[in-house]
């Protein structure tokens, strides 16, 4: 198994490392069972995200996909955001071992996770917007 | 930057010595040893002083105990397939083995509950050693063959080899080790421990990849696993690798030769290791800090995951890995870990540092250097880390 040198970049110099104090929205992915969690928090402004930070519990991939979809959505409308797939994360990271897709999934849920929560916070219901955020069910290591 | 390979445990390097004694049986020397002309003949004659020189250094009764293969997966499938099919007539169709064995038995095992044999996967406990009454409370009327592994690969635990081969004895069972990891680092004397049947491998110790062997107590039923032309006395077909049996031997001599100096030095350096790393905050040691192989060091630390530890190593110049290199690549976390009782989420941040003779004291510091930073790094960017703290401020309030 070999990532691409796209990956090991983003790896080595993750991208938006960290928190955001008074965040507008934080999303909260995956568990430890299965051994990546993703925190992604966004800061939005007229439905422009200004700003997004991400902590990741995970390996290189989870990291790496983590760093690249905060990339992918910075400065970015909420819309636009929430169009982002994790076949487009995956693209613009030059490719995933098969066995490591799940964490790009990850991410994409890990921003729709951070919208709904801002949704819910400005008092509308996230669920028409947004979809529903599936629980990570594709590890297979339970 | 240095550069530390740490790895010795999934393969080592090529010993110079070891080369030069294969160099000849991979130039001039080039026969079959099956044929009848003098190269040939030379090449047979290698073989042969080989099969010799390896059973006087594992004990062995006769040169003819020990049969050559391609490594440790192949032995250990031929010992498992071939003592059960053999048996299996008299009506002996149980298995005992433990949770943590190498996947070249457990996957064997599970091949054989396919076909209907049965098997009894025995506990290892918190610090990774079987215990030889368990083995014995597992006997049955049915039971073909115990096998148990010398040394785990990745934590390194030393089994009660003696002991169980004892009770195995005592109980007219067929006893098989793995001893990929542990020859070379123990002493070995099949015929004092009742071993009926062991398996290793030369590119363990400093010999070449791609040739093992088996050793087969004399009077043992057991079956071919590959079939073909007459070499190994039929036992086991396919052109002899001429090269890599003598590398295997040079490889086994060398390794015993240097057996008793390599382990004191490695042992310290390990259990400083150790003490250093221990220091980082919710770090372990797993597997026994004393029955453990002197160069093998594996640690998890909470809050973090293996494999970006790892990546992170490999960019400081340090190789390592998070348990087996046969694993890598799947999702779950080692079973090894798991059976030592870890839970998923602790198992998944594990770190194997395994060691040769060429590992100095300046090696030691520099990881000593860079482990504690990579850990802090990846903890900072972990939710499961800030939950951790926070859980633990909780209580603490």
């Amino acid at each position: 198994m070999a990532y691409s040198e796209k990956v090991m970049d983003h790896f080595a110099n993750p991208r938006n490392v960290g928190e955001i104090e008074n965040a507008d929205g934080i999303g909260e992915v995956g568990n430890s069972k299965c051994g990546d969690i993703m925190k992604m928090y966004i800061k939005v402004e007229d439905d422009i995200i200004t700003d997004v930070k991400f902590k990741t519990f995970g390996c290189g991939a989870a990291i790496a996909t983590s760093s690249m979809a905060t990339e992918m959505i910075k400065g970015k409308s909420i819309n636009d955001a929430l169009k982002l797939t994790n076949k487009a994360v995956m693209e613009a990271l030059d490719g995933l071992p098969p066995v490591k897709v799940h964490c790009s999934v990850l991410a994409e849920q890990a921003i729709k996770a951070a919208i709904s929560d801002y949704y819910q916070k400005m008092g509308i219901d996230p669920d028409p917007i947004v979809g529903c955020v599936p629980e990570c069910d594709d590890c297979g290591c339970h | 930057m240095r550069n530390i390979y740490a790895d010795n445990s999934a393969t080592t390097a090529l010993s110079p010595v070891v080369l030069e004694k294969m160099m000849p049986y991979l130039t001039e020397v080039y026969g079959n040893p099956s044929s009848l002309y003098r190269i040939g003949g030379a090449a047979k004659e290698a073989v042969e002083k080989s099969r010799e020189n390896i059973a006087k250094n594992l004990g062995a009764k006769f040169p003819n105990e020990i049969f050559f293969t391609s490594g440790g997966s192949e032995s250990d499938n031929w010992a498992l397939k071939g003592v059960c099919h053999a048996l299996k007539a008299k009506g002996k169709n149980h298995i005992i083995t433990s949770k943590f064995e190498h996947h070249a038995i457990l996957h064997t095992c599970e091949s054989l509950e396919k076909e209907g044999f049965e098997v009894t996967y025995l506990d290892v406990y918190e610090n990774g050693i079987v215990h030889p009454e368990d083995v014995e409370n597992a006997i049955k009327e049915n039971t073909a063959i115990v096998s148990i592994m010398y040394a785990n690969n990745e934590i390194g635990t030393i089994q009660p080899i003696s002991e169980i081969g004892a009770i195995c004895k005592k109980h007219g069972v067929l006893f098989h080790t793995d001893a990929v990891q542990a020859a070379g680092f123990v002493k070995i004397n099949v015929t004092e421990q009742n071993i009926d049947l062991l398996s290793m491998t030369a590119h363990k110790i400093h010999g070449p990849k791609g040739c093992g062997l088996l050793y087969v107590r004399r009077g043992v039923k057991i079956e071919n696993l590959i079939d073909g032309g007459a070499q190994e006395r039929g036992r086991r077909a396919g052109t002899e690798n001429v090269a890599g049996i003598v590398g295997l031997d040079a490889a086994l001599q060398l390794a015993i030769d240097t057996m008793s100096e390599r382990n004191a030095k490695l042992t310290k350096m390990r259990d400083r290791l150790i003490d250093g790393l221990l220091k980082i905050e919710r770090s372990r040691i797993n597997g026994d800090r004393v029955h453990r192989l002197p160069g093998n060091v594996n640690m998890c630390f909470e809050g973090i995951e293996g494999e970006s530890l790892l990546l992170r190593l490999d960019l400081n110049g340090i190789s390592a890995s998070s348990g087996s290199a046969c694993t890598s690549g799947s999702l779950d976390p080692s079973h090894v870990l798991l059976a030592i009782g870890l839970p998923h989420e602790i198992a998944h941040g594990s770190m194997r540092l395994s060691f040769s003779d060429g590992t100095t004291e300046e090696d030691i510091d520099y990881i000593l250097e860079v482990v504690p930073k990579i850990v802090d790094y990846l903890r900072a960017m972990s939710p499961l880390w800030e939950k951790i703290k926070k859980d633990e401020a909780a209580q603490n309030a």
